[in-house]
């Protein structure tokens, strides 16, 4: 029977569900808007005798979490945007060694210190590979709570089949906002089955010793490293990209969102449609692998686009990339911790539509 | 027959890329002497660092991790609060420990975190090749002190003094320093060690040895040379004993710190 | 059934309890619910901020930009409640604390002594529990029926002697809408 459905704030319910999922370890430190995540980390998992531990930055914080993945554990962390900047290195070094975790970023605004109002301008660097070198990660975009707590979920299964982080990008609204919320039933964290290749318990097998590590000095060596990483990307293309579709087939025009730009760009569609407008909204669930195959079916339909997103045009660049040329592609946006209201973006549709 | 001196069982038997006169080998084999004697081999994880000793693991025949300059104690904090039972050995150079990672070292001490730091000081950075370190003494030649290391006019601060400087924090039970350039000091370092190692696996807190090691190359002498000059410049400014020891059964909580430098 | 609503009135007069109580109830009465508060750096003072959404279907944007209904417990709170409030839609004005006439000549008014009827009650901080009873009573979104076993599953059990306290200043903010 299903369990009974709670208001909570976003940040809570990833929390939790990340309880449930078996996360044996949480290393955070203080950032707005995702400080109730840190909070009720420390309530629940320390009385569950699990690892909660409040670091010196969130340097140490990502840091701690490499190590307790190289143990084998389900581990994560979660900061705002410019602490997200400065778990980068971390992120880096865990998708050169291979290494699963979930990393949640409850965004603001930017650059710098920016606002603590929601914002999608951490859109390239969740999606590009955020710190240095070759690599990508897995990234889900939430757009309620209750889609939240399941993307949780869902990011430690991803992390440990893929064996890569993989980063819930949520975004202030998201993370601050109460709704229901029905949670997935809880998993023992030692029911999981144990990670051959970490670090520990060698005692029990006898099996040959592990190294965890991103290092290749030797130029060759590193370049088949990150190749077969990059097989590994193709397949979790294949096979991993996910996405929403409203209306998409009577549309004229397509709307592209994630997240709480998703939720305003519904609005918008209702407001559109009251006035006998037919729009679409296309809202990418994975923003890597980036759902740009379905898109480019559509944009081969002959649809229009318009990308809707809460920072100057980072997403855009992704539809245009999808839709090849193919279909025009219009963008509206809102940053500096401005949300897009829904009778803004309804009078971008009418200017675009000429309606 | 009774065999009395052989290679260490958790350390491979191959040569290393050391240089010649480098203090990491001879490092290396009294840990892996310690973890042998200790029946540990199998439950053992050393955290490798940026810097020389990031080879590390190609010699010691147990787990590695190997984290990103200077975050090494988080990492292993990582490691040893998911395998509490395991020997963690977080390895660490005088700039990923003193320079990079002084926020995380500080903090894994005074959380008590319970692994051990092995902390390997030869006042210079070596991978990168002779770069001033936090422990560089003053008037120390560096690439990038050409000049010696001035603390005044040129504002390049003082050496640290680690040991000293982390036993004011409450989470720290045993912090000691040894050095490697005799064969006296090279058995007392290893039973400093041993008794941090023992404590680890007693989960006490943190236990940290620093070990004084020479750099004949990048400090630009021979390894003899390199040997007395450690002795003569650095254990009269990093003074070798137990600087803290507040295990249980130890006598008190006060610092034992010998001064008579070269233990001959 | 959708109503949106903006909830807003000076830090204290809990504008954030009530927006989570509301969508809290209505959760319990099978509704869709949002809540989002206005949230700043500073943990105390200044304006509250919520906006609560109570809906029979899915809900697209959480925040409320056009609201059907604006509760304004104090007198900051008009200015900013006027401005967002829907052509047409309802001023609830906690008449308490608010003296002055809307310039919004479309809007539907309520006003309801909320400090009074609390006062009455025994505790000014339940004001808020008044003003929910009338919101209750004018949008019909909430129904607020069963409240006491619904209000036993949001108070932890240390608060639930506060109750019957908050019941009545539900009653009596149902009973002042005219």
């Amino acid at each position: 029977m299903a369990e009974e459905k709670r208001l909570m704030k976003g940040n809570e319910a990833i929390a939790e569900a990340a309880i449930r999922a078996g996360c044996s370890a949480y290393f955070g430190y203080p950032i707005t808007p995702q400080n109730e995540l840190t909070a009720y980390m420390a309530k629940h998992m320390l009385d569950k005798k699990r690892v909660f531990i409040q670091a010196e930055s969130e340097v140490s914080a990502i840091n701690m979490v490499y190590g307790a993945a190289a143990a084998g554990a389900r581990t994560m962390t979660s900061s705002s945007s410019p602490g997200i900047s400065l778990k980068q290195e971390g992120i880096s070094y865990a998708c050169g060694a291979d290494l699963p975790c979930v990393v949640v970023n409850v965004a603001r605004s930017g650059p710098g210190l920016g606002g603590i109002s929601p914002g999608q301008a951490d859109y390239f660097q969740s999606t590009r590979g955020g710190g240095h070198g070759d690599y990508f990660h897995i990234v889900l975009a939430p757009k309620s709570v209750q889609e939240a707590a399941d993307l949780t979920y869902k990011a430690f299964e991803l992390a440990d089949q893929w064996r890569m982080p993989v980063m819930i990008l949520a975004d202030g609204l998201i993370g601050q906002m109460m709704e229901g919320v029905i949670f997935q039933p809880a998993i023992d964290p030692a029911s999981l089955p144990r990670k051959p290749w970490a670090t520990g318990h060698q005692a029990d097998t006898h099996r040959e010793i592990n190294h965890i590590s991103s290092i290749h000095l030797v130029p060759a060596e590193l370049e088949a490293s990150v190749r077969a990483r990059f097989k590994r990307y193709d397949q979790i293309k294949a096979v991993e990209s996910r996405y929403e579709e409203v209306n998409v087939d009577k549309a004229e025009l397509i709307m592209v969102g994630y997240g709480t730009s998703a939720r305003v760009a519904l609005g918008a569609m209702e407001l559109a449609r009251k006035q006998g407008i037919e729009v679409g909204l296309f809202r990418p669930i994975t923003l890597w692998p980036f759902p740009d195959k379905r898109l480019g079916e559509l944009a081969a339909k002959g649809k229009r686009f318009l990308s809707v997103e809460m920072s100057m045009g980072q997403m855009i660049e992704d539809v245009k990339l999808a839709v090849n040329g193919k279909a025009e592609v219009s963008f509206y946006g809102r940053c500096g911790g401005m949300i897009p209201t829904e009778e803004e973006v309804l009078a971008e549709i009418r200017r675009i539509l000429k309606k | 027959m009774e065999l009395i001196y052989g290679h260490p069982k958790s350390l491979k038997p191959i040569q290393t890329k050391y240089c010649p006169g480098c203090g990491h080998g001879v490092i290396h084999r009294i840990i892996a002497e310690v973890i042998d004697e200790m029946g540990v081999q199998e439950r053992s994880i050393i955290t490798n660092p940026v810097g020389c000793s990031i080879w590390s693991d190609l010699y010691f025949d147990f787990d590695s991790v190997q984290p990103a300059h200077g975050r090494t104690p988080a990492a292993s904090t990582g490691i040893k609060r998911m395998l509490p039972d395991h020997l963690v050995i977080c390895y660490q150079g005088d700039g990923d420990l003193a320079a990079i990672g002084t926020a995380e070292i500080i903090h894994a001490a005074n959380r008590g975190e319970k692994f051990t730091t092995i902390f390997v000081n030869n006042a210079i950075y070596g991978m990168t090749g002779g770069q001033m370190a936090p422990t560089t003494l003053i008037g120390q030649k560096a690439t990038t002190a050409p000049y010696g290391r001035d603390p005044g006019e040129a504002g390049m601060g003082y050496p640290i003094q680690v040991c000293e400087l982390l036993a004011t924090l409450g989470g720290t039970k045993y912090l000691a320093r040894g050095s490697v350039n005799n064969a006296a000091n090279i058995r007392k370092t290893k039973q400093y060690i041993k008794k941090a190692f023992e404590a680890q696996l007693r989960g006490e807190g943190f236990t940290m040895v620093e070990v004084l090691s020479a750099c004949p190359t990048n400090w630009g002498m021979q390894p003899v040379q390199a040997e007395e000059w450690l002795e003569g410049n650095m254990i009269p400014f990093y003074k070798l004993g137990e600087i803290k020891n507040t295990l249980a059964g130890s006598e008190g909580g006060t610092a034992s710190s010998s001064t008579n430098g070269g233990a001959k | 059934m959708t109503e949106k609503t903006f909830m807003a009135g000076f830090g204290g007069q809990g504008i954030i309890s009530l927006g989570q109580l509301w969508v809290y109830c209505g959760m319990k009465e099978g509704k869709e619910v949002t809540f989002f508060p206005f949230y700043g750096a500073e943990k105390r003072g200044g304006v509250a901020r919520a906006s609560v959404i109570v809906s029979d279907h899915e809900i697209a944007s959480p925040l409320v930009t056009a609201p059907d209904s604006a509760v304004v417990m104090n007198m900051d709170s008009l200015p900013l409640c006027e401005e967002v409030l829907k052509e047409g839609g309802t001023l609830l004005i906690n008449s308490s604390l608010v003296k002055v006439e809307t310039r919004r000549k479309d809007a539907k008014v309520v006003k309801i002594p909320c400090n009074e009827l609390a006062e009455q009650i025994g505790e000014v901080k339940i004001a808020n529990m008044v003003m929910m009873g009338a919101l209750s009573k004018v949008t019909g979104a909430v129904k607020l029926d069963k409240l006491e076993a619904v209000l036993k599953t949001f108070f932890p059990e240390s608060k639930h002697k506060f109750i019957p306290m908050n019941l009545k200043a539900i009653e009596a903010g149902m009973a002042a809408v005219k």
